[in-house]
Order: structure tokens, then C-alpha cells, then sequence
């Protein structure tokens, strides 16, 4: 059997967050009643032209520069022709020969901490389609062209990717990367984000690449996971008991996780691509450039090279909390609030008990029912040994279900610890009495048993006893295990 | 009579309460009653709007607003989109369309106070040269009604010809202004491309159509250009360029001007055309401008290079009368591929399905570049061609059309020959540059037009060169014979 390798390239279609359409001026919000958000523009009207959003040049090009690309001074508008009802025109409206952006790169960190990376062919701009609605219509469809003319940033990838786990490393970084340039809102439920996969494989060693197919329209990093490996599997096996891969369009089907040939080569259209007549040429200059440039935010990569530099986080830590835009913030507000020293604690706190409590409530960060203010003040109660870690716990799961302070919390349940040494003494003295037979075999060298005496411990001061002082103060009680009895 | 009044005449008695625009209007409403059946130059009549017009237009006057076009009767090229009012494109497509917006055109007009008679007939989408390819049949030419009035703009042609409004829109890609005021003895403007606005102008061939107007002389068609001339946000290919007043730059002596003779349009030109020409040269002699030959070695390629160009556009640009959202749709469609193959087969014409199948094969994969590319480059010699010449003379003259008006029928079954009756006008729409045709005699009773091309944004030199022509000659007064 041959070792295969998987080859595969993405293009990502990322609406662009604009207010009004790339080519007219209706707006663009999701979730409108059919047919509500298209002008006659949008409908194709005889007569109408087309009239580019400079808003959306602005973002392909904040876009490339983000990836190191070159930025076209001049790019150009071409006519994609095919019949559809969703597509008024007759034509797509995109950029073909001249994109506006074009030779990028993009590096991913991939799980086991190796980066790779990706390059980006080109990002065009281009229109998007409208839908065709078949629920509820007897024979008849139904089109909705609030989608119409919705702009989009397509950005192709080289076939860079080796796995069907670096294909969503990259897809991920670049649903990162549009959100912290807020190009995009990356609302992948809302179609706002997604991709087509170019997928092939080739004996490894190999130069040329195998014959691909293309899988349409994934709307999930899962499923582009999937897509990918029932794809691979397919091809391999088709190779395998003496088939060729066809070169066509096929679609995932997430209920049946197939992939499905769609429409092959032999019938996909001619396109006619021919420059637009009723746009000019993009042309922007440098100053345009720099100007966008002075807009860039922060970039994921920078960030986190700054958490590792000046917070000491680890590289996974400082990918994780760089991850968004918001988390970032999020981040850096309870780390400005705590102290640079305790950045560690924070980031464990932030990765851990808070994402979890968003995910389980199914929350974005920005939703968070603890704000950062809130958490450092929290913490401020670890670091200061007013608590303990594991009483933490308990504390911000108050504070996210009932909204109070930490301090108040720790008040109003009494969760203080106990640092008084004579008083855990005297609980340390109480338990031991109370359990000869464990006390006997702790010394006869059971050193397990040592857990049990703690947990007795805190069990009766309601895990309030500082555990570092608990430790210290139940091994000069016990003495080592396996030390003859002295008493 | 009031149909002969220049603009200027008519917006003075307009201004001094000799005449009404209600008035103006049932006089040209009744010529277009009384004369039109004979030459099926209108396909909608609005005179119900008209009369409404001219009495707003009226309240305007009496007000004592003054404006150079206000209450003055005017028909428009069905190709423009008109607010409420069936807009055909001479289609049966479009029959039942009615236009929900104005387009840019008509919506400056409107608020110039003009009144709009009706829609004028045309070659459908656009496409011909004779006006035999419009769905509601051929338009008549007023000087001999077994002839073609030209195309595609021949109904707003033969209107003015006829004196049926004071003036007429119209729109050319390849000729389609300038040929059919030739044939119909007429003064017409084609405006530097991107001069006027194409916002709401029914596509054929985008990177080469442009509105312009027919009127009853160059002074007359400076008036209508100043209103309609000037940037849009809606069309992006307009250009925002100041617009001069067209009106005030008429006057002034022609000494010095040089004016280029294009050899290459008089090859092989029938004698009594050149004869024309000639004399038309001489008047310019007289006027104090001198004449050089000049030449443009690849303009004999501008009609092929057209025919490859306009029907390429036009193929994408028609796709979107699909059965789907408006126009013609029809009857019981299957499924989408019969709804699309139906409702374009039965809803375009010959023509139209010619220019369509031409432009999806020369823009198909494998024959893009020896065609769409190779017109391209052809295109840009022109371009450069013509900018040459204009290093060295301020306008070029040459006939507007090889033959004079041909009969309804002699050339509709032979495409090619057809063509070739663009031979003198296509190159202005490849390299964008303003032209106009002005009547300068007759070949066997029928009317010869002189056609000037001048250099982007020379309107104004143009229109006084045709103003200056027209103050020396009365060719453009001639009227057929019963529109008097």
C-alpha cells in the first residue's frame, strides 16, 4: 500500500462588514424579510449600473496588508457569466486577472506547537449571490436577493495545507484574523464565513499534484474536518482498487458526512470572463495605503508574541487568549487590574473557569456576566490568601450566577480562610483523635492516608483551612509515615 | 409655424406669453396624431403625461421662472427608462415593462421643465441600422417612406425629421445617433463618451453607448447637451468634468481651425457623397479654416473590431431578461432551463439572438484572446490613431454613411452588409470621442449627412463648427416634402 499525501488548498469567502452592498446602496443586515434589502440595482433593473463601495476596497486592502500582500494599486472588476435565478444579472461581479490583493502569507500554529506556513495566492472582491427559497412554495421557487450584491472577500490559498488538521488551523486563523481587522463578522451560521476546499492526494515523494476535487460551501471548521477526511479516504480508495479521481464540484452532506459530485468539469460552465465596461478600474495610491495601514489593529501574532514577551505565558496560552480580538481584552483588562506578576493566574483563570462558564451558557466573551474588573478582584483574594484556589472556584460561580462581588460573596458565605495556625491546630488534634486506626496505619507507612487526614480537615472547617499552612502543620502532627511511634 | 421654431424662438414666446407649453404641446401632439401612422416612429404616446407636463411647465412660466428647454415638447429614445411608463427597448422582452425610476437623462430633462410627447421607436436593444429590427415594426423615413429612416435610434430620427417635438433623444454605440440623422436629414450629437450619463439608458454595449440628441441644428443641440451633460454618482463611468455652456461657445470665426480630411473614409466613396464632402469643405474654406489630410491606418479594422466588442458586452449584458423578475415570460414554463430558453427565444428577436450567440463565442474559452483580446488591441490602435491625428488638427470631417436611406427590406437578410453602413461612425464609439452629423445635401432626393469627430471633451468646438456651417448654409431647414 502507498504512503499518500494529502493536498489541499482553500478559498475562503469572508462577507465583508460593510454597511450597504459592494455595488448599491442597500444595507446589507442578515435575517431581513425576503426581498426587503434589494434595490433595483440589486434586482438587475434594465438600465441600472453598478457604483463600488469604497468601504469595501478599504477592507481588501486592510486585509492584505494584515498578511504582507501586495496591495494592487490598480485591480480590476470582471464579469463571471452564468444563468442562475439567484444571480439577477446574468453575471457575478468579481476581480479575476487583477485582484486586489494577491501573494500573502499566513503562519498557524498547529496542536503540536509546530508552526507552518500557509501562503496566500490572492483576495479578490466580488458580489454576492441571492437565494433560492423551495420550503413552503408548491411547485415553485422562491428567491430572496437580500444576499445580492452582499460584498465578499475571497481569499485563496496556495495548496499549502498537508492534513485535514492544518486546513482548519488555517481557516481558524483566518477567521481570526477578519475579525481583529473587524472586516468580517464571522458569523459562520449566518453564512458570513465560508469556504470551498480544493482536495487531492499524490503518492508522497511525488511532484505533481493528484487531480482535485473541489468541495463546496463548508460552513464549519467540523465540517471542513470532516469533508476532508471522508474526501481523502475516498480518493485514496478509488486510487487504491484501480480508479482515477474525476476533477468536479462536489458537497458535503453533514447528515450523511459524504461528500456528493455536484457538477464535473466536462459540464461546468464557461464563465466568459471579460473586464466590467461599467466600472472603471480600482486605482488607489499610496497614500490610500498608508492610510489603511494607520488602521490596522494589533495582529493575533503580535499580540501573543507580546504575552509570551512581557506576561512570560506560555506560547499555547498566548495563542488561546490572542485567539480574538474581545478574549484579548478580556484578558489584558483583569491582567492591567492584577498585576504583570500574576498573568499566569490570570490567563489559567480566563482559559479555564471563565470559558467554560461562557461556553456552558453559551455566551461570547463580551457577554461575560463577570466582567474582568470583577475576576481581578477575585483573584486579588487568591493572591492575597483570603481564599484558596479551590474556595475560588466556588466564589466565581457565585459571582456569574448571582452577579456580586467577590468580597461579598466571601463575606456573606464566610468563605475566609483560616490562616490562624492555633485554630487549625485544634481541628488537626480533633481529626486525629477521632481516627486512631487511619492515624496507625499512616505511621506504619500507608502515606496515602496523609490525603485522607487533609481532606478531614478541610471537611470540618468547610475547606476553609489555608492548605499550604494545613500541610505544613498536619506533617509536624503526624510525623513522617513510617516513623515509629512516639507517643 | 411653431414645429419650425428653433428652441431659442420657442422658449422666448414661451417666456413672453405668445405661446403656451399646453399650447406647444397640442400642436406637436396633433402633428404626431396626424402624421405618425404613416411612419411609426413612436411606440408609446404619452400625451395624457405630456399635457400635464406643459400646464406644471405653464405655472413655472407664469411664475417667471425662465429655462432654456422649460415647456418645450420633446420625444425620447425608448431606451431610456421613464418613471411609471412602458419602456420597450423596442422589444417584445420589455412590452410589458414599466420602468419603476427615470433614468438620469430623463430625470434632468424633467426637471428642466421639458415635456415629454411619448417613447420613439427603435432598432430592438439597440441592434441595427435601419430600424427594421424593433418588435413594433420598421419606423418610415419622412423623405421617402419606402426607405429606412437609419437606426437604431430611427424613430427619434425620423421624429425630428418630421417635426413631431422640438427635439429628440437618442443613443449611440456605434453610429446610432449620427446615421439615422444623416438618413434623415436631421442635425445630430453623439457627446464624448461618459459625457452623459448612462444611469437608467438600457445597456447594449456598455463601454461604447452614449445618449446624445437630435435637433434641428447645432444650436439647438447645444441647448438640450448642456442640460443632459455632467457627472453622475449613478454611472461610474461618467466623467466629472465641468460642463461648459454649450450655447455661448456657437459664435465666433473659424480662422485657423484645422480641419483633417480622413483619407481612409474616402476610399472607394461614391462620387456625388465626396462631392458633398467637398463642397461642404469649401464652405469651411470660406469660413477661414484650413484643411490637411490625415490618416488613420487602422481604422479600416473599427467595424470588425466592433462587431466583436459591442455584441461580447451585449451577450452579458442581456442576460439578466431571464423570464425571471420582469419582461416577457413564457407561458407555463417546465423548469428553469425551459423558462430561460423560452422566454429568450420567444422574446428576442433575430438580431438580437445574433449579437448574443456572436459576443458568448468570441468571449468563450479558447477564442477569447483571438477575438475579445485581439478587438481590444485593435481598438486602442484606433485610440492612438485618432489621438495622432488630433496632435495635428482640432477636427476631422468625412461622410457620416456611405449611401443615402435604402429601401425597408434590401439589406435586413444580409447581416454583413448591414454593417458596413457604420463603416464611417463605429470608430467614435471605440475611441470615445464626440461626433456629430450634419444634413449637407442630397444624393437623389435624399438626405446626406457631414459628419464632424473632434477630440474627448471638444463639444463645444464641434457644436461651433457645425453652428458656423449651418449660419453659411440651409441644408439643415430642408424639410420633407408634407412636414413642412
Amino acid at each position: 500500500m502507498a504512503d499518500w499525501e494529502v493536498v489541499i488548498g482553500l478559498e475562503i469567502h469572508a462577507q465583508l462588514a460593510t454597511h450597504t452592498k459592494i455595488f448599491s446602496g442597500s444595507a446589507t443586515a442578515y435575517g431581513a424579510p425576503p426581498n426587503t434589502q434589494a434595490s433595483l440595482v440589486d434586482l438587475a433593473y434594465p438600465g441600472v449600473l453598478p457604483v463600488l463601495n469604497a468601504e469595501a476596497v478599504r477592507m481588501a486592502a486592510k486585509f492584505g496588508l494584515a498578511i504582507g500582500a501586495t496591495v494592487a494599486t490598480r485591480s480590476i472588476f470582471a464579469r463571471k457569466n452564468y444563468f442562475y435565478p439567484d444571480l439577477p444579472k446574468g453575471y457575478q461581479i468579481s476581480q479575476y486577472e487583477h485582484p486586489i490583493v494577491s501573494r500573502g502569507t499566513l503562519t498557524v500554529m498547529l496542536e503540536d506547537g509546530v508552526t507552518k506556513t500557509i501562503g496566500v495566492t490572492r483576495a479578490h472582491l466580488e458580489e454576492d449571490a441571492g437565494k433560492s427559497l423551495h420550503e413552503g412554495l408548491a411547485h415553485a421557487s422562491g428567491i430572496d436577493l437580500n444576499r445580492a450584491g452582499t460584498p465578499l472577500l475571497e481569499i485563496v490559498s496556495e495548496p499549502d495545507m498537508r492534513s485535514a488538521k492544518e486546513a482548519v488551523a488555517y481557516m481558524k486563523k483566518i477567521h481570526t484574523l477578519v475579525r481583529y481587522l473587524e472586516i468580517c463578522d464571522g458569523n459562520m451560521q449566518e453564512g458570513s464565513f465560508r469556504c470551498d476546499a480544493n482536495v487531492s492526494v499524490r503518492p508522497r515523494g511525488q511532484e505533481t499534484f493528484g487531480t482535485r476535487a473541489e468541495i463546496k460551501n463548508l460552513n464549519s471548521f467540523r465540517f471542513v474536518e470532516k469533508a476532508i477526511h471522508y474526501e481523502v479516504a475516498r480518493q485514496i480508495e478509488l486510487i487504491e482498487s484501480g480508479g482515477k479521481v474525476i476533477q468536479e464540484t462536489r458537497l458535503y452532506d453533514s447528515d450523511k458526512d459524504e461528500t456528493r459530485p455536484m457538477r464535473s468539469k466536462e459540464e461546468a460552465n464557461d464563465y466568459r470572463y471579460f473586464p466590467d465596461p461599467d466600472l472603471l478600474p480600482v486605482e488607489i495610491d499610496e497614500t490610500f495605503i498608508a492610510a489603511v495601514r494607520a488602521t490596522l489593529p494589533e495582529l493575533p501574532d503580535d499580540k501573543a508574541a507580546r504575552f509570551v514577551r512581557d506576561l512570560g505565558l506560555s506560547a499555547y496560552d498566548a495563542g488561546v487568549l490572542s485567539a480574538s480580538r474581545e478574549l484579548g481584552a478580556y484578558f489584558e483588562a483583569v491582567v492591567a487590574a492584577l498585576g504583570a506578576a500574576h498573568a499566569k493566574l490570570a490567563a489559567n483563570w480566563v482559559m479555564g473557569d471563565l470559558s467554560s462558564a461562557l461556553n456552558r451558557d453559551n455566551l461570547e466573551i463580551t457577554a461575560a456576566r463577570v466582567p474582568p474588573e470583577a475576576l481581578s478582584a477575585m483573584l486579588r483574594r487568591i493572591v492575597d490568601a483570603t481564599i484558596s484556589g479551590k474556595i475560588a472556584k466556588d466564589v466565581f460561580e457565585a459571582m456569574w450566577t448571582e452577579g456580586r462581588s467577590a468580597d461579598e460573596i466571601i463575606e456573606a458565605k464566610g468563605l475566609r480562610q483560616i490562616t490562624d495556625a492555633g485554630a487549625i491546630d485544634g481541628v488537626i488534634d480533633a481529626v486525629i483523635a477521632a481516627n486512631p486506626k487511619q492515624l496507625a496505619d499512616y505511621r506504619a507507612g500507608k502515606d496515602k492516608l496523609f490525603g485522607f487526614f487533609v481532606g478531614q480537615v478541610m471537611k470540618a472547617t468547610g475547606g476553609k483551612a489555608n492548605p499550604a499552612q494545613l500541610n505544613d502543620l498536619l506533617k509536624a502532627k503526624l510525623g513522617a509515615s513510617g516513623d515509629a511511634p512516639n507517643a | 409655424m411653431l414645429h419650425n421654431l428653433t428652441l431659442g424662438e420657442l422658449a422666448d414666446r414661451l417666456a413672453d406669453g405668445r405661446i403656451s407649453s399646453v399650447e406647444l404641446t397640442r400642436h406637436f401632439l396633433a402633428r404626431i396624431e396626424r402624421l405618425n401612422p404613416a411612419l411609426n416612429a413612436l411606440i408609446t404616446l404619452t400625451a395624457e403625461t405630456a399635457l400635464q407636463s406643459a400646464a406644471a411647465a405653464d405655472l413655472r412660466l407664469a411664475a417667471g421662472e425662465r429655462a432654456p428647454l422649460l415647456g418645450i415638447p420633446l420625444i425620447h429614445k425608448d431606451i431610456f427608462c421613464t418613471d411609471g411608463i412602458r419602456t420597450s427597448c423596442g422589444s417584445r422582452m420589455l412590452d410589458n415593462f414599466i420602468a419603476p425610476y427615470d433614468a438620469t437623462v430623463v430625470a434632468r430633462l424633467k426637471s428642466a421643465g421639458a415635456v415629454m410627447l411619448g417613447k420613439a421607436n427603435m432598432d430592438e436593444f439597440a441592434m441595427g441600422s435601419s430600424n427594421e429590427t424593433s418588435y413594433y415594426g420598421p419606423v418610415k423615413n419622412p423623405w421617402d417612406l419606402k426607405k429606412v429612416p437609419g437606426g437604431s435610434s430611427g424613430g427619434s430620427a425620423a421624429a425630428m425629421a418630421a417635426r413631431l417635438a422640438a427635439y429628440t433623444t437618442g443613443t449611440d454605440t456605434g453610429g446610432s445617433i449620427r446615421q439615422p440623422a444623416a438618413l434623415t436629414g436631421v442635425t445630430g450629437l453623439k457627446p464624448t463618451y461618459g459625457r452623459v450619463s448612462r444611469y437608467g439608458m438600457i445597456a447594449y454595449a456598455s463601454s461604447l453607448d452614449q445618449a446624445g440628441v437630435f435637433a434641428r441644428s447645432a444650436a439647438d443641440a447645444a441647448r438640450v447637451l448642456k442640460v443632459i451633460a455632467g457627472f453622475d454618482p449613478l454611472d461610474s463611468t461618467s466623467v466629472d468634468e465641468p460642463v461648459p455652456d454649450y450655447p455661448a461657445l456657437l459664435e465666433g470665426p473659424l480662422t485657423g481651425l484645422r480641419i483633417g480630411i480622413l483619407r481612409e473614409f474616402f476610399d472607394g466613396l461614391d462620387a456625388r457623397n465626396a462631392s458633398l464632402i467637398h463642397e461642404a469643405l469649401k464652405v469651411y474654406g470660406s469660413l477661414g479654416a484650413t484643411t490637411v489630410e490625415v490618416s488613420l491606418p487602422h481604422l479600416p479594422l473599427s467595424v470588425p473590431a466592433y462587431y466583436v466588442v459591442a455584441p461580447a458586452e451585449a451577450s452579458s449584458n442581456l442576460s439578466r431578461f431571464d423570464g425571471v423578475r420582469f419582461g416577457y415570460r413564457c407561458a407555463d414554463p417546465r423548469d428553469l432551463s425551459d423558462l430561460y430558453e423560452r422566454s429568450r427565444g420567444e422574446g428576442f428577436g433575430i438580431e438580437v439572438k445574433r449579437r448574443i450567440m456572436t459576443g458568448t463565442y468570441v468571449l468563450s474559452t479558447g477564442y477569447f484572446d483571438a477575438y475579445y483580446l485581439k478587438a481590444q488591441r485593435v481598438r486602442r490602435l484606433i485610440t492612438d490613431d485618432f489621438r495622432a491625428a488630433f496632435e495635428k488638427v482640432d477636427l476631422l470631417i468625412g461622410p457620416t454613411t456611405p449611401t443615402p436611406a435604402f429601401d425597408i427590406g434590401a439589406n435586413i437578410e444580409d447581416p454583413v452588409t448591414m454593417y458596413l453602413n457604420d463603416i464611417y461612425t463605429v470608430s467614435a464609439n471605440l475611441a470615445g470621442l464626440p461626433g456629430m452629423s450634419l444634413p449637407c445635401g442630397f444624393i437623389e432626393g435624399l438626405p446626406m449627412g457631414l459628419q464632424l469627430l473632434g477630440p474627448h471633451f471638444s463639444e463645444g468646438q464641434l457644436l461651433r463648427a457645425a453652428h458656423q456651417f449651418q449660419t453659411a448654409t440651409d441644408w439643415h431647414t430642408h424639410a420633407p416634402r408634407g412636414y413642412e
